[in-house]
């Protein structure tokens, strides 16, 4: 009970307005009461008291939670459901273990060789299990397993990001020494946003830092209520990113950007007081890509490969709730010719929320559903975003029907800007 | 407890998936925003009028009390399931059945939220005026129960305002319409304005016909604020009398000035104590003239500064402090007692003196705010429950506004309902022979009193 018990003040700030109902993405899908945010309170509060039973239908309930940070932002007495769902989760967690699939990811999170080992192995293994879908999707493959549905992901990367660069690139006197905080999906996914994001820093003279021992951020070990996989992760990514002295730690995946930001000094920080003013400075020194190069001055070169090219910028949730909205979009804008497109539901949460597409898939592609119409409305043909986690959501669903449009991360699209060449 | 007979029966009218009695559904669908709380025995989601129909012959058949519910929103507890029964959730009926542009009229279900048939209508050039601040969210249907109201009700009025025919399913079963989809028609009791605001206790809305009107063209906000009540209630008296009427009226008085002032600095003028948020409608050389004329207006009226919004992100700007009183509210004390009296609106500067008197004598912060133009205050009352003499002090108080605000000749609830938190004070306004004849009208369409039980009268 402790997690709960902890931030039970936090709990009575919900005076049930029904605010909530208005803004979660999950609720316009499944338009039940226990999912919105005043729901989950009332859980949680019964939870404490014992007049809800801490049973496999309570953690349904909290499972169906994508975390996004909407609510938050709209509850007038800023109540926060996020770190209130996550108690909950670490509650169930405890007294009923951790779900078979978050023991899965912990396992793996907390074991970056093994992790290695098995991308390797799922590499060499992938022309036999993997079925191919349209290469122009940018989805290439898709799994067959049973546990992975009917989702289509991509190929994992032919070698992970993380020891393709000296662990230090010295950049030009004077200029901000940056440390890359990568992440896991840019790690094994998508390495191409990781060279971006090189490519971008070093033209900036900036040094670059890539610490090779950081791990995960652990924000899928926290979400499926892991507390202590996540706080050894957390441990070791400061240990890794204390050790070379810099001026900011850079993250490219929002996701990992808002562990630093809300997670490791609000679920860590204060549980450990000892570890608090080190999540603190950390928090302060995190900056997302997209502002640290509109910070930077960055500028594109003069003939840019970007003319013609319609651009739906999608609002990652964990951007958005930092208030990163204005600087991506002026990058995309600095590049010559590029149209962005103004578009609904450029803000709204594309559904993936790391494990809850696992627990609830359908229901992740009816909230995606909504996005995947707006980007098709928009006529634009590349969706931008700062996000590797929800280009990966976006990209599943562009490949039922809207195969021709491409997703690509922001630093791709500077990176091409910068280069001036097709 | 529901006998598992009755609960198989449920299941069979309305689908096992849409009958939920997990606690973890009976925890959710048994608050709403008075913060009060009763589990009820379970709770359906009817998809249509023969399903609700079929519950409420269940019910009545098996004496069940049920209890219609759209959003949970309300403030009066209209919704709550106090005693146990059947929860009837509204929210699968959610479709925009019809917009008829030539006649101007919407037909609708009950489930659709307000907000979002507002958008649809607007997108072909037709407008819904009633506005509850909880738009965004809650649903129709509620809102005809409760004859919810909202700001613009100064020009346009409220929810029953907009009604001209409803279905609903009566307590013993049967489905009748009232109404139509015509403005004028005589023929009968008007059903449809005695369902408005009857919080669910004569009937369950099923199908919704609201009049429309043309969108009006443009759109202009200012801001007024004074250095006195008696300014700022002179103001809405003369431009009234100066044959404008605002879209909106509403005011903070300093009470609200001082709350939001203290928690987020907005940088309002010393001495301000009132602010007045004027918001006109029409066309735009009509809008703009108007705009012009109420700015000379309110000049001699002690007067401190006097704002007209540009474009939209200005006006966004003015609105706020208005917007900020909720969140500030919260940091005064934790708990808030939300009431929503009425009174003629040149009594305004007179109820706020005396709430500000009975926040005094119970030595308890009262906080004002509301709908200058039709009078309708919202009385803030925040204390801190876990104190234990603050909850007895605040229900003096309450007794004391609603007794102010009734001698003024005006009204306990303008907006919210009676429901269960308003019920203990019902017979300061009523007399018995008004409750007798509400009464009697609710004993004549449900004898066995399954719909909606210990609402609105006192027990």
């Amino acid at each position: 009970m402790e997690p709960l018990a902890r931030i039970e003040n936090e709990l009575k700030k919900c005076v049930k307005c029904g605010t909530c109902r208005a803004h979660c993405p999950v609720f316009s899908v499944l338009g039940r009461e226990p999912v919105t945010a005043r729901g989950k309170i009332a859980l949680a509060r019964g939870i404490l008291s014992g007049s809800v039973p801490i049973d496999s239908r309570t953690r349904e309930d909290m499972s169906k939670c994508l975390l996004c940070g909407r609510c938050v932002e709209k509850c007038a007495n800023k109540v926060p459901t996020d770190l209130i769902v996550l108690a909950a989760r670490e509650v169930l967690a405890r007294k009923r273990g951790l779900t078979p699939f978050s023991r899965v990811i912990s396992l793996l999170l907390g074991n970056r060789s093994l992790l290695n080992g098995l991308s390797m192995l799922a590499k060499v293994a992938s022309p036999f299990l993997f079925g191919r879908i349209p290469a122009s999707s940018g989805l290439r493959l898709r799994f067959p397993f049973r546990f992975l549905g009917r989702r289509r992901i991509p190929a994992l990367a032919r070698r992970p990001f993380l020891g393709r660069h000296p662990e230090v690139m010295e950049g030009r006197p004077g200029r901000p020494r940056v440390l890359y905080f990568v992440g896991c999906i840019t790690n094994y996914i998508y390495p191409e946003i990781g060279e971006a994001a090189v490519f971008l820093l070093k033209e900036l003279g900036c040094t670059v830092i890539i610490p090779n021992d950081q791990q995960c951020c652990g924000f899928p070990a926290i979400s499926g209520g892991d507390l202590d996989t996540f706080r050894s992760l957390a441990e070791k990514n400061l240990a890794a990113l204390e050790k070379h002295p810099a001026d900011y730690v850079m993250t490219a995946c929002a996701s990992c950007g808002g562990a630093f930001h809300r997670l490791y000094p609000h679920v860590l920080g204060e549980r450990f007081p000892e570890l608090s003013s080190r999540f603190q400075a950390l928090a302060e020194k995190s900056v997302d890509a997209a502002v640290l190069l509109d910070r930077l001055g960055f500028e594109p070169a003069c003939n840019g490969t970007a003319a013609g090219q319609r651009v739906f910028y999608h609002d990652p949730c964990h951007l958005r709730s930092r208030s990163v909205v204005r600087e991506p979009r002026e990058l995309l804008r600095s590049l010559p010719g590029l149209e962005l497109v103004e578009a609904e539901r450029s803000d709204t949460c594309c559904g993936l929320g790391g494990t809850f597409n696992y627990h609830h898939y359908g229901t992740s592609m009816g909230i995606n559903a909504a996005k995947i119409t707006a980007i098709g409305n928009s006529r634009a043909d590349n969706v931008a975003t700062g996000c590797p986690g929800c280009m990966l959501q976006i990209a599943d669903g562009l490949s039922r029907g809207h195969g021709r449009v491409r997703v690509r991360h922001l630093l791709e699209m500077l990176a091409d800007g910068m280069r001036g060449n097709p | 407890m529901l006998k598992p007979h009755i609960i198989k029966e449920l299941r069979a009218i309305v689908g096992k998936e849409h009958v939920a009695v997990d606690m973890q559904d009976l925890v959710c669908y048994g608050y709403d925003a008075t913060q009060m709380e009763f589990l009820p025995d379970a709770v359906a989601f009817p998809a249509d009028a023969s399903e609700t129909s079929r519950i409420m012959t269940l019910a009545n058949r098996e004496r069940i009390p049920v209890f219609p519910r759209g959003a949970g929103s309300g403030f009066s507890g209209g919704s709550l399931p106090k005693g146990g029964g059947i929860v009837l959730v509204t929210t699968r009926m959610n479709r925009i059945l019809r917009i008829d542009t030539e006649n101007m009229v919407a037909v609708v279900e009950p489930g659709v939220v307000t907000g979002d048939l507002q958008d649809a209508v607007e997108r072909l050039g037709l407008f819904y005026p009633p506005d509850p601040a909880s738009l965004r969210f809650s649903t129709l249907g509620g809102n005809v129960a409760e004859c919810a109201g909202g700001p613009r009700a100064v020009k346009y009025g409220v929810t029953k305002d907009f009604v001209l025919g409803l279905e609903v399913v009566l307590p013993g079963g049967e489905i009748i319409k009232t109404g139509g989809e015509t403005f004028k028609g005589v023929v009968g009791y008007d059903l449809t304005k005695l369902l408005c605001g009857s919080e669910g206790t004569l009937g369950i809305i099923t199908r919704i016909v609201l009049r429309l009107l043309p969108l009006p063209e443009s759109r202009k906000t200012m801001l007024a604020i004074f250095d006195s009540i008696d300014g700022a209630a002179s103001a809405v008296a003369t431009i009234i009398r100066g044959r404008i009427i605002p879209v909106t009226l509403e005011f903070m008085d300093h009470s609200a000035i001082a709350c939001v002032e203290g928690q987020f600095g907005l940088g309002m003028p010393d001495g301000a104590r009132a602010v007045l948020l004027i918001e006109l409608d029409g066309d735009r050389d009509l809008v703009e003239r108007q705009a012009a004329a109420i700015g000379e207006l309110v000049r001699p009226l002690g007067l401190i500064d006097f704002r007209a919004a540009e474009d939209s992100a200005e006006a966004e700007a003015l609105w706020k402090a208005r917007r900020l009183i909720s969140p500030a509210l919260k940091k005064v004390n934790p708990d808030k007692i939300n009431e929503d009296i009425v009174v003629p609106r040149n009594r305004i500067p007179d109820i706020i003196r005396r709430i500000e008197e009975i926040s005094g004598k119970y030595e308890i912060p009262i906080v004002n705010f509301g709908h200058a133009g039709d009078g309708n205050i919202h009385v803030n009352i925040m204390i801190d429950k876990s104190v234990p003499e603050q909850a007895e002090k605040a229900e003096k108080a309450v007794r004391e506004v609603f007794g102010a605000a009734l001698g003024m000749g005006g009204s306990m609830s303008g907006e919210h309902g009676v429901g269960l938190s308003k019920s203990p004070y019902v017979t300061m306004e009523l007399t018995p022979g008004q409750i007798g004849a509400m009464k009697a009208i609710k004993k004549a369409l449900d004898p066995n009193n399954i719909l909606n039980p210990g609402k609105i009268f006192p027990e």
